[in-house]
């Protein structure tokens, strides 16, 4: 029996999870995939948005313009990268030069500060590559990136070690009133829980109607992406927006904080949940579209291509709240866009939620920190002569464009709510996240996680069920030479 | 510090021709760099035959091209340090190159070498590189991924296959996968010819029925947690797909050959230029970049189509640098820089009675047709050979047959064997047939009989590469 069941391993449940981690409590979390951060939480823009785009007075703003402050502290604590790059929103010659004073006006409401609306020469002086055509910015200088994938695995990991229980591969498929608790079936079996949490992203309408009848209805918007090569990472070093329209924020460029360029997203609206796609016209219009910002847009440089879900809510603003007909179940929906930013104040806005309800004893021995895992290619050549003679593991190269060992994988494995996939390896160590995508290191990458989960190299997966990178044994098959 | 006179980025072809050739012309003071576990670069990955034809004057695999130089640098006592990567490059005041290196014995040190031969080989440009659209589950790998896969691991990277680009190495994967048991469904090629050599076209799709479809290109790829098909569109003379053109294809994966780029990010350590077209460094004709005494050669330089090519040039880079110790500078009209030399490719339609001999080093371009009563006309040959191998070609096509059989006992998992000589074309099933379930089990050594007289054609089954229990592919 759990006092807290947390639906939904992304970015949003584990931090609340952590966050409540703090508390004397007895906590699980549900994730349907092979590993968290496989939902939204890993195909977002990975922006810490300064807090002027959200209606003045929404929970929306309140909790960008709160994480957005929080975040930084947390990247030292929980170790995830996080850098304060500054963004400039662009307004173009013949554009509504208005709109920025209106996204300046919105965001002093907000509470963001150091806001300025700059003019041609200073925007050339911060980004030489930006095109002639743009005439005016918004400059927000407390924009910032960070991982968003770190910065999931940084919050589940902590949360373990502070004692909240990581059920993967459970998908919650029922969820029934017992008395004074919840009952909650998954597809690995029976959890009963006093309070739970629906963190479930773009399902988490699915999850809200197992116990309530009151309308909470989710649409899937997609982004679509373009990632470069680390060669292309110098090009800008603002996140560049344009200027913002009924269909969002529109299309970017930015630096990640690995060092490549990204642009996206787009927004569609599309019926599958299961959606993530890419399209030639979704990648043409962010082609098309970056290049109206930064001149020399290297689209002979792409890596790779992704595309992401925002679960858009009917009424626009996130929902962080129990729901009215069903006692002790909190819904946490609509959560798109500044979701990844505001995750840290929605963790602490829970918890304060949860306290009005119940009795919430900070727990003692509370681990506040993690470590990072050590890497090699951020480390100095005495760091590494020291990492090295510590475990020669760290000399054994395995993904040679990100520059990743075999001692950092091993520890992505051993790790709490540790690496199963290689896709879960790829977003803790970033094997294979390099300029190849993992032509010379997956291979190794599955024998790898063979050899520590003591399984078959042909039951590896790269992601979900069903993702198995390898068909059999060599000639398993007759030869068909016809 | 370590100090010597010529340091050698890489172990590949290009590493080990330039470290003989630097040696025999009287420096001997030489270390070569290799990351990975053993000597060889990529050949020892690429199986199959067809290698060594000007070099040696007989037709390898890439493991016994590569193991022919193995055995010089050994004879030559050069020394070299394998499971070394290389982190770092620079200079000093004096114009020494620094080279920062890591490996488990040592950690991380340095060595000042005097020159410096760069010889890094090249990656694959991945699907990105095309940014074809559609999910990305699992199934969808780099040609040169599912070969090593198949030919190191002995794992086969999917069972109904469709391959993206008809370059040399998609073609030679299109029979590998063949052989071990995938159903190859098409090469798609966006171009209105294959970039291939017209023999592998042959011998790698035509010899297995697989068709080749070209000015075509894959527009999406279907299936979220594993590939379930890709969508097949022709394309205009733009190369934009054509709509309504478009086929879905049912497949389990996607292997892409859409290029290699040369492997710079030391280069640039260096500050060095980097050629736009090439992707390699810039360089003299003599191979000697704008930095005094660094030197590139073989695929790090410029992508080589032909191996014998990258051991060509890698000489002359050794020559060059041995020159640099020895006078300190490259005599003036040194050369060396080997050019990627019009090959014969497939276009349809054009030079269909043509063939190239591969009986020697010549290989002459041959123009081959068999006339009504079945005789064949030869011409464009040097020596009879030619008439020979026309006749036989076109008449009844015999083949060497390159794959594995399963090893136990060692850290690789797949042995590359062969037959020792050619056999009928149409006996390939009946071979392939009699291996299925061999095993053998280590050690074994290079032209170890594996199978006497395979399904009765006179040819034995021999063994492609020494492996023993301790051999390591990481
Ligand atoms: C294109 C795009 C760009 C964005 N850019 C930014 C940005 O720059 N900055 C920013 O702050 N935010 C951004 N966001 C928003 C941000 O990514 C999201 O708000 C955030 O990731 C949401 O996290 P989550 O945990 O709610 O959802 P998810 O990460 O989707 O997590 C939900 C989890 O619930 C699991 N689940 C679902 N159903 C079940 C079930 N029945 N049982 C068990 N588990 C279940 C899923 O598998 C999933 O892991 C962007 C979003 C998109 C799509
Ligand atoms: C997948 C693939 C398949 C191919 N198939 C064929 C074929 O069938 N026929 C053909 O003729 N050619 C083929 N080629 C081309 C082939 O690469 C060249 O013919 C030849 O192998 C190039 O020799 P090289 O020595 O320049 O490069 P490589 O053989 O790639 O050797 C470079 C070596 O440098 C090492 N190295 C790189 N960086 C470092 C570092 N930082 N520190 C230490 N060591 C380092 C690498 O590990 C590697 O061993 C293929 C190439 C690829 C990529």
């Amino acid at each position: 029996m759990y006092d807290v069941a947390v639906i939904g391993g992304g970015v949003v449940g584990c931090t609340v999870a952590r966050f409540l981690s703090k508390y004397e409590l007895k906590i699980c979390l549900l994730e349907r995939g092979t590993d968290i951060c496989e939902g939204t939480s890993k195909a977002n823009s990975g922006i810490i948005h300064g807090g002027y785009d959200a209606a003045g007075g929404s929970l929306k703003a309140k909790l960008n313009v709160r994480g957005s402050r929080m975040m930084e502290e947390l990247s030292l604590k929980l170790s995830f990268a996080y850098k304060r790059n500054g963004s400039l929103v662009i307004c173009r010659s013949g554009q509504d030069a208005g709109m920025l004073q209106t996204l300046y006006e919105r965001g002093v409401t907000n509470g963001v500060s150091g806001l300025r609306i700059i003019d041609k020469d200073e925007i050339r002086s911060m980004e030489p590559n930006i095109n002639a055509a743009v005439e005016k910015a918004l400059y927000v200088p407390t924009g910032a990136i960070a991982d968003p994938f770190m910065m999931t695995v940084a919050m589940a990991e902590n949360a373990a070690v502070n004692g909240v229980e990581f059920m993967l591969r459970s998908e919650v498929i029922d969820i029934e009133r017992d008395d004074t608790e919840y009952v909650i079936t998954t597809g690995s079996g029976e959890i009963r829980a006093r309070y739970v949490i629906n963190a479930a992203g773009v399902y988490a309408d699915r999850i809200h109607s197992m116990v309530s009848r009151t309308p909470v209805s989710i649409r899937a918007v997609k982004g679509e992406y373009c990632l470069f090569d680390k060669e292309a990472g110098g090009l800008v070093s603002h996140t560049l927006f344009q200027l913002p329209s009924e269909k969002g924020k529109g299309i970017l460029v930015t630096p990640t904080v690995h060092g490549n360029l990204m642009a996206g997203p787009t927004a569609i609206t599309v019926d599958d949940k299961e959606g993530v796609d890419t399209t030639a016209a979704g990648l043409k219009e962010v082609l098309d579209t970056a290049a109206m910002s930064v001149i020399g847009m290297p689209s002979g440089k792409v890596i790779t291509s992704f595309a992401g879900l925002r679960a858009k809510e009917a009424g626009g603003d996130f929902i962080i709240a129990f729901a009215a007909d069903s006692d002790n179940f909190m819904d946490i929906a609509g959560i798109d866009s500044p979701g990844l930013s505001a995750a840290p104040a929605i963790g602490e806005y829970v918890a304060e939620l949860l306290g009005r309800r119940m009795d919430l004893k900070e727990k003692s021995g509370f681990v506040e920190e993690r470590e990072a895992i050590p890497s090699i290619a951020d480390a100095s050549d005495a760091e590494r002569q020291a990492l090295i003679e510590s475990d020669p593991a760290f000399a054994n190269v395995i993904c040679r464009c990100e520059l990743v060992t075999e001692a950092e994988i091993l520890e992505a494995i051993r790790r709490p709510v540790g690496a199963r996939t290689v896709d879960a390896v790829k977003r803790r160590v970033r094997a294979g996240m390099g300029r190849c995508q993992g032509g010379f290191c997956s291979p190794k990458v599955v024998d790898i996680l063979a050899r520590e989960l003591g399984v078959k190299p042909t039951e590896i997966l790269k992601a979900g069920e069903g993702s198995e990178i390898l068909k059999g044994r060599n000639k398993e098959r007759p030869c068909d030479t016809e | 510090m370590n100090a010597c006179d010529i340091v050698i980025i890489g172990g590949g072809p290009a590493g080990l021709a330039a470290a003989e050739s630097a040696f025999k012309a009287g420096v001997t003071d030489i270390m070569i760099l290799e990351r990975d576990s053993r000597l060889g670069g990529i050949l020892n990955q690429c199986i199959h035959n067809g290698f060594g034809l000007h070099t040696f004057r007989e037709e390898l695999t890439g493991p016994e091209y590569a193991s022919r130089y193995e055995r010089k640098i050994r004879e030559l006592g050069i020394p070299y340090s394998t499971e070394t990567m290389v982190t770092d490059l620079g200079t000093d005041e004096s114009g020494d190159k620094l080279i920062t290196c890591m490996n488990r014995q040592r950690g991380m040190y340095r060595i000042k070498a005097r020159a410096l031969i760069l010889a890094m080989g090249c990656r694959e440009r991945p699907r990105g590189a095309v940014n074809t659209p559609g999910y990305r589950g699992a199934g969808v790998f780099s040609a040169g991924t599912a070969q090593l896969y198949v030919n190191i691991h002995g794992y086969m990277p999917g069972k109904t296959v469709v391959i993206v680009g008809s370059g040399d190495i998609g073609l030679i994967m299109a029979r590998r996968m063949t052989l071990e048991g995938a159903k190859v469904r098409m090469v798609v090629e966006i171009m209105d010819h294959s970039g291939g050599l017209k023999r592998n076209i042959i011998q790698c799709l035509n010899d297995f029925g697989i068709p080749l479809k070209l000015s075509h290109t894959v527009t999406e790829i279907r299936g979220k947690d594993r590939v379930e098909g890709v969508v097949v569109a022709s394309v205009d003379e733009r190369r934009r797909p054509i709509p309504g053109t478009e086929e879905y294809v049912e497949c389990d994966t996607v292997l892409y050959s859409v290029g290699l780029i040369p492997e710079n990010e030391l280069t640039r350590k260096l500050g060095a230029g980097i050629d736009d077209k090439t992707g390699g460094p810039v360089v003299k004709a003599d191979l000697e970049l704008s930095i005094p005494g660094v030197f590139a050669c073989g695929n790090v330089l410029h992508v080589h189509d032909i191996v014998d090519h990258v051991s060509e040039e890698s000489a002359h880079a050794g020559e060059n640098a041995a020159a640099y110790i020895r006078d300190g500078r490259v005599p003036e009209g040194a050369g060396g820089y080997v050019d990627s030399e019009e090959k014969n490719v497939y276009r349809p339609g054009e030079n269909e009675d043509r063939l190239t001999c591969i009986m020697c080093p010549n290989g002459c371009e041959l123009t081959a047709v068999k006339d009504d009563d079945g005789k064949v006309k030869v011409s464009g040959n040097r020596c009879p050979k030619g008439v020979r191998y026309a006749t036989e070609e076109l008449t009844a096509p015999r083949r060497i047959v390159t794959t594995t059989v399963k090893l136990e006992g060692g850290g690789i998992e797949a042995l590359p064997v062969k037959t020792d000589r050619t056999i009928p074309k149409d006996k390939i099933s009946d071979v392939i047939k009699e291996l299925t379930g061999v095993s053998v089990t280590v050690p074994v050594s290079t032209g170890d009989v594996i199978i006497h007289d395979i399904a009765g054609t006179g040819a034995d089954i021999i063994a492609g590469t020494d492996i023993t229990a301790d051999t390591d592919i990481d």
